[in-house]
């Protein structure tokens, strides 16, 4: 249930020191040379003005590409075990897209599926995402494909939408109505005009449940073969992406102490699934790209009820060779059509 | 509130030149810094160069590497190799702004007992005066949420 | 002949089982393309756009089981090619490498001979963009450097887009897989990544072509390949040993020369 609001991009400043004068630090899109990365801020000028995605996402703020699980001291006889419990700072991430913030409900299925992961809850339990909708698209994007849209509410405790005297201002939820509780002033009462007018058009590229109905019959296929042929086997679509979860859990030690890291993975590189027997069951570039695509487009729904892709493009952006993810799933829904 | 910053310095030596070299300090009677922590290898041309880069990440302020002079190798080339690669390598580590100020290459020869001490001396008292080697020892610590 | 004639020719011809070139991609990149049927070498590109060094696909078994590859080579991606023959990792008929001159006409490489000849017309300077940031390195300081790298690698993911765009990094099991014990760190913390770019940059010192698709390959934009770049500069000015010189190996560190000359050794 959203409460409606008009923001005025003047005052962005004044809502970005009453965050920070409640003790919560601010990430948000900055330039750099080009790109756009998610940084900490403090005044709503650093915001970078002129992006379509940052490169990295959002999901860093919850799952960060490093973290320290616990560390130890020994000594003989004796184990001092210190850091088990999660550290997370109030924070709040401005400027995502409602892509990205659709992200965090993928990455909460596996997060809370069997075991509850403490890290994770406690960065999300101390997380706001002020979203921002989007007026731009380009050839990446398919977020309507995948049940988004520019203007999706999911995931972001307030959407802004760009209009002529600021931005709409969605108040979704119980996070978003404490921030906007911070400055009340700011927040002008406003009328639905005609949201959907304010974003970009992104037609649907493919039609999902179709795709993912007709993917179990081309498994066996040579489709995900040719895909691969340019894959490298890189993680950059894995790191990029807001879904992804893959980890990878390091202990790095000697005789006196030792920590217990973990850090993103990808299910891309040749050696992700080498049984310690020396067998892997992925042992080619395509058996790997078709794992990527059917764990977002088929396992995931099959095991959690939605989709592990939010439609952001960040991974064809990304991709050293162009592995347009769009285009890849076009293909793979019109092979299921024909006979 | 005086300063008792005392370096660490590691010493990958050679068995054959170096290592006797040092002995030969000992047995001479020659006194010199105990900062040294000395890593005997058969030869200089064993030295992977991550070698180096371990010991700073564990803690080492300093580094010594010595070995036999060119044409005296124990092993016919070793240390030509070993040369071709620390030119190489100390190239790099400049570039990406590593201090190879603190890094020490020599050669010394089985009798050259008198030089080891003074390499070492000087070494350690170069080490001294730079400080502890933080800025790289923070490294592992950094980007770990 | 220009690439689509001189592709389709060699693929109904037989010998030749893939052609490896450029097609348009999303907004304006090239990616590359496998052609493999006559009908379809139209969609082949060739222009500046076209950067990709396509020798990195060359040790891949998904691709070597396809045949004999004919691939459109710029002087670095030859280079890579020369290099990959002097590393006995590809012979000279596993491949039939493409060059285009100005007028875009193919020129065929057939043989090691070839290739290098066809390279000694052109020249191996790095671009301008890179030997410029290159110099202003040089100019700053030690700390400053560090600051530099610290401030770029810091953004580092551990992805290795870089390591798998490059052509040398050919290793099925990667120094990075080592891990009994794991010599270098996984995480990407600060640690973790000097020493992999470290360790990357070694290994590469005297086999660099200097195609700077590492730094093109960065998901998050840093400029690594300008590390690999100036090993091999170091190794050049030093040994005088280029990289992709010839099919012949020539490898700076695993030769020597008696009088190689150093002002650091005590």
């Amino acid at each position: 249930m959203a409460d409606l609001y008009q923001l005025s991009a003047a005052s962005l400043d004044a809502l970005f020191t009453a965050l920070q004068g409640d003790g919560r630090r601010i990430l948000a899109p900055t330039d750099r040379d080009g790109r756009s990365e998610l940084n900490p801020v403090h005044s709503a000028g650093e915001v970078a003005q002129d992006y379509i995605q940052t490169s990295l996402s959002a999901k860093e703020t919850v799952f960060p590409k490093v973290e320290q699980l616990l560390s130890y001291d020994l000594a003989p006889g004796r184990v001092e075990l210190a850091g088990a419990t999660p550290r997370a700072e109030p924070t709040v991430v401005f400027g995502i897209r409602p892509c990205e913030a659709g992200g965090f409900q993928a990455l909460d299925a596996v997060f809370n599926w069997d075991s509850r992961d403490a890290f994770f809850n406690a960065r999300m339990a101390n997380l706001a995402v002020i979203g921002i909708g989007c007026t731009r698209k380009d050839d990446a994007c398919f977020c309507t494909s995948v049940g988004g849209g520019p203007g999706d509410t999911k995931g972001s405790d307030i959407l802004l939408t760009p209009n002529p005297g600021g931005y709409l201002a969605e108040v979704l939820t119980d996070k978003g109505r404490a921030i906007q509780a911070l400055a009340p002033e700011l927040f002008a009462p406003a009328e639905a005009a005609g949201k959907a007018a304010l974003l970009v058009d992104v037609p649907a590229a493919f039609d999902q449940p179709a795709l993912t109905a007709g993917l179990p019959a081309l498994f066996d296929g040579p489709l995900w073969d040719e895909q691969a042929l340019r894959c490298i086997g890189c993680g950059a679509c894995a790191f990029v992406c807001p879904t992804c979860v893959c980890f990878d859990i390091q202990e790095e030690a000697d005789k006196q102490s030792g920590r217990r890291l973990r850090s993103w993975d990808s299910c891309g590189s040749s050696q992700f699934t080498l049984h310690a027997s020396g067998h892997n069951p992925r042992a080619t570039q395509g058996a790997r790209w078709r794992q990527r695509v059917y764990h977002k487009f088929s396992y995931y729904p099959d095991r959690y009820g939605q989709l592990g892709c939010v439609g952001c493009g960040k991974c064809t952006r990304a991709c050293p060779v162009d592995m347009n993810l769009k285009e890849h799933l076009v293909e793979a829904s019109q092979a299921t059509v024909e006979p | 509130m005086t300063d008792t910053f005392e370096p660490k310095i590691t010493a990958f030596v050679c068995n054959w030149c170096t290592y006797a070299g040092a002995d030969l300090t000992g047995t001479s009677r020659i006194k010199y810094a105990s900062n040294v922590r000395v890593l005997r290898l058969p030869c200089t041309g064993r030295i992977d160069f991550m070698l180096l880069a371990k010991a700073f990440a564990r803690g080492a302020d300093g580094i010594i590497i010595s070995g036999c002079h060119p044409n005296d190798c124990h092993y016919t080339s070793g240390n030509y190799h070993a040369r071709r690669r620390w030119m190489v390598y100390r190239n790099l580590m400049d570039f990406m702004g590593i201090d190879t100020g603190r890094i020490t290459f020599s050669w010394v020869s089985a009798a050259e007992g008198a030089k080891w001490a003074e390499l070492v001396n000087e070494v350690t008292a170069g080490i001294r005066a730079k400080g502890p080697y933080t800025e790289y020892q923070e490294l592992a610590h950094a980007g770990v949420e | 002949m220009d690439l689509n004639g001189k592709a389709k020719e060699l693929l109904e011809a037989g010998d030749v089982k893939v052609v490896l070139g450029f097609e348009p991609g999303t907004a304006g990149v090239r990616r590359p393309a496998f052609v493999r049927k006559a009908g379809r070498t139209g969609r082949l590109v060739f222009d500046a756009a076209c950067t990709q060094n396509l020798a990195s696909y060359v040790t891949r078994k998904e691709v070597k089981r396809l045949g004999k590859v004919a691939l459109v080579a710029r002087p670095t991606t030859l280079r890579a090619l020369l290099q990959l023959m002097a590393e006995r990792q590809i012979q000279e008929q596993d491949i039939l490498p493409l060059a285009l001159d100005a007028a875009g006409q193919v020129v065929e490489l057939p043989t090691a001979q070839a290739i290098e000849e066809h390279l000694a017309l052109e020249s191996s300077e790095i671009p301008a963009r890179d030997r410029e940031l290159l110099d202003r390195l040089g100019r700053m300081t030690r700390q400053e450097r560090w600051d530099f790298w610290q401030g770029e690698l810091s953004r580092c993911v551990k992805c290795y887009a870089c390591r798998n765009s490059c052509p040398m990094c050919y290793c099925e099991h990667c120094t990075m897989d080592c891990n009994r014990p794991q010599w270098v760190p996984v995480p990407s913390h600060g640690l973790g990544n000097l020493e992999y770019h470290m360790v990357r940059s070694m290994h590469l010192a005297g086999r660099c072509v200097q195609c700077g698709d590492c730094g093109r390959a960065c998901p998050v934009g840093i400029p690594i390949h300008l590390l690999t770049f100036n090993a091999e500069e170091t190794v050049h000015a030093q040994f005088g040993q280029r990289a992709g010189a010839s099919a012949k190996l020539d490898y700076a560190l695993s030769t020597f020369r008696p009088d190689d000359k150093e002002t650091f050794i005590r």
